[in-house]
């Protein structure tokens, strides 16, 4: 289905980027440059709920909504078109991009009220969303890409905003450069899917000619071999370990992990919106789009989940020892994410976009927390300097509160069923992507192991930030190993002591509304066997829609088949004719569900409500007693990552560029070249400039001998020519 | 005995030669404008020889435009040893070598 209003969706921000740029920047009025802003996300917002949720929308049938905009690259068999589509998986990604960026972009005006660059700040932040939703709504690789490339730049532009401090200026420049590696692989992962399929649209398009790349790797029958050979084989593997290594990068796996948290230096709005909510999940996205290439390449769906356990562990453990508010909640972010890639790496794509859908509401909610509180505490970001906050600022509080259960994974909350899903996926999970079965146990049990530490770190952030004793009265504890901190804006007011205070409504509006997404927005994926035991027949809405736009791993029972591929949404379809089948689908739901298995996800439920509970009582007795408990410093100095890249990758690269490039061939060899051809020139005069002496008569006389010398050659072969001499 | 073309162009051969050496070894300036006044007249003959020859009046209208352009010379080259003279009270060729005045 056609539908022009798509293009609304990426062009109403770009819109709202180009006015604040440059209508904004001369009338420098904050109220119109938010207006403008928030107004034009809010057009996306209303659009993407339009197309997703009408009649025929793109959540409520199987053919996506279509917009083809222009052919952009047209060379033989090449085509890219500048074309998007909305489909159930685009459509989900795009509404709650939408929704989510619409509130970070009003907290946002309260944020950053009086700030020197505000329209450069919210013009960055439209032209992000533009971006965003172009990498989402893109219906093939390039114009992905595009839009790819574009959230790396606004993620830079945004880092760098407080251009006067170069922590902030480094910060961008590592996301920036880190990004480029995943770039790398990303770029060769479309070329060989180029190569292998001759097409790279995600979608048949029968009207333009196009065919899907991703139905044609869909429709070969055979997988590749679990081999590490199948790697570096060219196949779909290769395909599969290149689109990885741009994922990793964008989402901050490991190794590409390292920008994320110091891109903490940008303001605490663009961390939510760019680096917890939407961004850094697109990796996610991309692995999931590409859902059909890596169920026919278990080697990379294997690395995938390794990567994915190994991320979310060693994350968890760097994030226990963080004093800075927001790098804890940075260092929880690379953790989750490596959840979602744990879940895409075994198979359960509905489980990690699920985790993404969650993630989005809960981390957008403690960012944005966090921002209240450093916009209350006057800019202090040193939770040793904070406690007792709670008593001056109760919103900021209830809300955080609820994203900290949400995180924890406290049934009800948001986070217990997607992080639980992901759990019970990793453990039932088939041999298809492991080499065995003690693999998924192992990995089950590396997931569990950081459920119990987010569920203790996530406490003890909440205990040194709102319980405890009022310790920013006591005059900069602890201040001098903090030196090097990043702190979230210019001005340190130097004033004595402030009273702490509760934000302004713009800011705490949006904390309440993703409160309630972070209590209730787990509902929309509650699994059959826990809702079977409230007696409810739930349907799992987030797997019904995605069912059908995502591969299946086969052989595996990873996914329980969605039974219809028409979703229930709400309980009365409008249509009549529809609400027969629905009812059929859910025995057929229910029939797919052996008891066994039933069991089992209860008692693995069980044990994950135990971790979390655990966790957090862990966590309140040991850092309620000790809120400043020293942790250990390997955990602190985030176990040396940074210095060890510094000797082993950038030092180097620098020594190399300063000692070869630079002192070797751009020295010696260009400018030796350059040096060589001016001085054969100088030299050459210098020889021949004795000629000119500036004496007439020498003149004279080399005019003559050269006339000589002509007549003479001519004389001697005209004589030849004429045969006169032998 | 009637005089052969050869003769003509032997005389012309010599005083072009010697106009050519003058301009060559003179350092005085008019002397050196006097030799290139020679070596002109030397071609002057050949043509005219020619033309004699060959009963070919081009040659003739050569000497002509040699003629003309002769004068201008001769009007131009003495403005120019004017100023030279009136500026190193020399008229030694040699002492103007620095490619000004």
């Amino acid at each position: 289905m056609e539908n022009n209003l798509l293009s609304l969706i990426i062009f109403a921000p770009l819109a709202g980027a180009a006015i604040n740029w440059f209508l904004g920047r001369r009338l420098r009025n904050e109220k119109f440059i938010g207006v403008i802003a928030c107004g034009a996300v809010a057009v996306s917002t209303v659009v993407a709920f339009y197309l997703a949720f009408k009649s025929g929308g793109a959540l409520r049938s199987t053919e996506p909504v279509f917009d083809n905009l222009w052919t952009w690259i047209q060379v033989g068999k090449f085509r890219a078109d500048f074309g998007l589509a909305m489909d159930r998986l685009s459509g989900t990604y795009a509404l709650f991009v939408t929704f989510v960026g619409f509130l970070i972009h009003v907290f946002a005006v309260g944020y950053m009220q009086k700030d020197q660059g505000f329209y450069r700040f919210f013009a960055f932040l439209n032209l992000f969303m533009f971006a965003m939703l172009t990498l989402v709504l893109a219906d093939n690789f390039l114009l992905m890409f595009v839009g790819w490339e574009g959230v790396g730049l606004c993620s830079y532009l945004l880092i760098g905003y407080y251009i006067d401090r170069k922590e902030a200026g480094d910060a961008a420049k590592k996301a920036f450069i880190t990004n480029r590696v995943g770039d790398w692989g990303f770029v060769m992962g479309i070329m060989l899917t180029f190569f292998l399929t001759g097409s790279i649209s995600f979608f048949d398009k029968p009207a333009q000619g196009v065919t899907s790349a991703l139905q044609t790797i869909a429709g070969m029958s055979a997988v590749d071999p679990f081999t590490w050979h199948a790697i570096f084989a060219g196949g779909v593997t290769s395909i599969a370990i290149l689109l990885f290594i741009g994922a990793a990068g964008k989402s901050a796996q490991i190794p590409l992990y390292v920008w994320l948290p110091d891109a903490m230096a940008g303001p605490t709005p663009v961390s939510a919106l760019i680096h917890a909510a939407t961004m850094v999940t697109a990796g996610v996205y991309m692995i999931v789009r590409c859902s059909a290439i890596y169920t026919h390449a278990p080697t990379a769906m294997f690395v995938v989940a390794v990567i994915g356990a190994a991320t979310a562990l060693f994350a968890a453990t760097i994030g226990l020892a963080q004093n800075d508010i927001k790098k804890v909640l940075a260092y929880s972010t690379i953790s989750q994410l490596g959840y979602m890639f744990l879940a895409c790496g075994l198979g359960a794509f509905t489980a990690a976009i699920f985790h993404v859908i969650t993630h989005a509401f809960f981390k957008a909610l403690l960012f944005l927390g966090s921002g209240s509180v450093i916009h209350g505490m006057h800019h202090e970001q040193d939770m040793r300097s904070m406690g007792g906050l709670k008593k001056y600022m109760p919103i900021t509080f209830a809300t955080m509160l609820t994203g900290w259960l949400a995180i924890s994974g406290i049934p009800i909350f948001a986070g217990f069923f997607s992080k639980d899903e992901i759990l019970w996926r990793t453990w039932s999970a088939g041999t298809f992507s492991l080499p065995s079965p003690p693999w998924s146990k192992a990995l089950w049990f590396i997931g569990a192991l950081t459920a119990l530490l987010t569920a203790v770190y996530m406490t003890r952030m909440m205990v040194m930030t709102f319980w405890g004793s009022e310790r920013f009265r006591e005059k900069h504890v602890d201040h001098v190993d903090n030196a090097s901190g990043i702190h979230d804006d210019a001005h340190h007011d130097d004033h004595a002591v402030h009273e702490p205070h509760e934000s302004p409504w713009l800011m705490t509006a949006p904390l309440v509304v993703l409160a309630i997404l972070s209590t209730i927005g787990g509902f929309i994926g509650v699994p059959y066997a826990l809702g079977s035991l409230a007696g409810l027949h739930p349907t799992n809405y987030i797997e019904q829609t995605l069912g059908p736009v995502i591969a299946k791993v086969p052989g595996g029972k990873t996914e329980s088949e969605p039974a219809a591929a028409e979703p229930i949404w709400l309980s009365h379809p409008p249509q009549t004719t529809d609400s027969a089948p629905a009812f059929v689908s859910l025995d057929e739901t229910a029939a797919s569900h052996s008891a066994e298995e039933i069991h089992g996800e209860r008692l693995l439920a069980l044990v994950s409500v135990a971790i979390a509970v655990l966790g957090i009582v862990f966590g309140w007795i040991i850092f309620r007693r000790r809120p400043l408990l020293a942790l250990p410093r390997i955990l602190e100095n985030k176990y040396y990552v940074d210095e060890i890249y510094d000797a082993t990758v950038i030092n180097p690269i620098n020594a190399g560029s300063r000692e070869g490039l630079w002192k070797i061939f751009d020295v010696g060899v260009i400018d030796g070249f350059l040096h060589t051809i001016g001085e054969v020139v100088l030299e050459g005069g210098r020889a021949i400039r004795h000629l000119q002496g500036g004496f007439v008569r020498a003149y004279a006389a080399i005019i003559l001998l050269g006339a000589l010398a002509v007549i003479g050659f001519f004389a001697y072969y005209g004589v030849h020519a004429m045969r006169l001499l032998p | 005995m009637e005089p052969q073309l050869s003769w003509y162009l032997a005389l012309s051969a010599v005083l072009f030669t010697i106009g050519a050496a003058g301009v060559i070894m003179k350092r005085n300036v008019i002397a050196m404008f006097m030799c290139i006044e020679l070596m002109l007249n030397a071609v002057n003959l050949t043509f005219i020889a020619f033309s004699s020859f060959f009963q070919d009046v081009t040659g003739q209208l050569f000497v002509f435009i040699v003629m003309t352009v002769a004068a201008a010379e001769a009007a131009v080259g003495l403005g120019i040893i004017i100023t030279i003279f009136r500026n190193r009270e020399s008229l030694d060729v040699d002492d103007a070598s620095i490619l000004k005045l």
